[in-house]
């Protein structure tokens, strides 16, 4: 088993009304210095078998398809490392 | 004529929909998004709601339906199709309609009655309209803040395929106002405010929004 991850995050040009909420937020709990908030999501796929290219080719395209929209989205692709996700839990 | 109103899961204003086609002069034929049939209808109608809970994006879900593979292919060969408010968002994502609807820039639910200009009466939903006509109709959303390139934006208003505009404030944050829009061919329209929740003097806003049911009528034998 192995785990690819999927990054989506508004656009650069795209208002982000959750993030400019969470930025709003921050200094009313006391945190300073943040001078900008973008949230978007994170998909974790779990993969049966091996990472293969042809495995990432089907995963871009998932994510080209369903998990984001390109019109207000981008997307980036990655394999985690096994060994640091099972750390990291 | 026979039109068709799609439930899907979290779907809130078929009835209401299917009650404005009848009031329109025509058959409302329920349909159902598991359904790989249109029923023979000649005329699609995606109503407002939640469908899927909004689940990953509004209409993310409810796009790849089975229904909307014969929704998409009969627009595809002109049937008219009007996507309301969740139905918008559900077009939008199919591609059958440029941009996309994000949250409101003002992050609240809006609901109020709504002033809109009708700009483009040739679309096979807005014939009954007067050029310009201002109407009032409920709006209620989320997510109905309408973006698209600045390119895409142009060639909208360039070729005239804003059906329809926000008129005293901007309820959204909706680039250029633009609470409606068409395809090329002007068969395929979305639109955010509601108005199948306007067709009756006893409840709503007035009876505005009755001219997208009566349309489809006057454009087919126009």
């Amino acid at each position: 088993m192995a785990r690819v991850v999927v990054d989506v995050m508004p656009k650069p040009e795209i208002l982000d009304p959750q993030g400019k909420a969470v930025l709003g937020a921050l200094p009313r709990l006391g945190f300073s210095g943040v001078t900008d908030v973008r949230q978007g999501k994170r998909f974790e796929l779990e993969i049966d078998g091996e990472i293969t290219d042809a495995v990432l080719a089907e995963v871009e395209k998932m994510a080209e398809t369903l998990l984001s929209n390109p019109v207000i989205e981008n997307y980036a692709v990655r394999v985690e490392d096994s060994v640091a996700a099972e750390a990291a839990r | 004529m026979k039109i068709g109103v799609v439930t899907f899961p979290g779907s809130l204003d078929e009835v209401d929909a299917q009650r404005a086609v009848t009031l329109g002069g025509h058959e409302a034929v329920a349909l159902w998004h598991g359904d790989h049939d249109l029923r023979g209808v000649d005329a699609v109608i995606l109503p407002g709601g939640f469908s899927y809970g909004d689940y990953l994006r509004c209409g993310a879900i409810s796009r790849f339906s089975p229904v909307m593979t014969e929704v998409i292919e009969a627009a595809g060969k002109g049937m008219p199709v009007l996507g309301i408010c969740n139905g918008f968002q559900i077009l939008c994502e199919s591609h059958l309609l440029p941009g996309a609807l994000i949250r409101n820039d003002h992050r609240k639910f809006v609901c109020r009655d709504q002033r809109l200009r009708i700009e483009n009466t040739s679309t096979a939903w807005t014939t009954a309209y007067d050029e310009g006509a201002e109407i009032t109709i409920v709006l209620k959303n989320g997510e109905g803040g309408f973006v698209a390139d600045a390119d895409t934006l142009d060639r909208l208003e360039g070729e005239g395929r804003v059906v329809a505009r926000y008129l005293d404030v901007n309820p959204n944050g909706s680039l250029r106002d633009i609470a409606g829009i068409t395809n090329e061919r002007g068969n395929v329209v979305g639109l955010m405010p509601h108005p199948e929740h306007a067709v009756e003097d006893l409840t709503g806003a007035g009876t505005d929004g009755l001219g997208f049911f009566t349309s489809i009528l006057e454009s087919t034998f126009a």
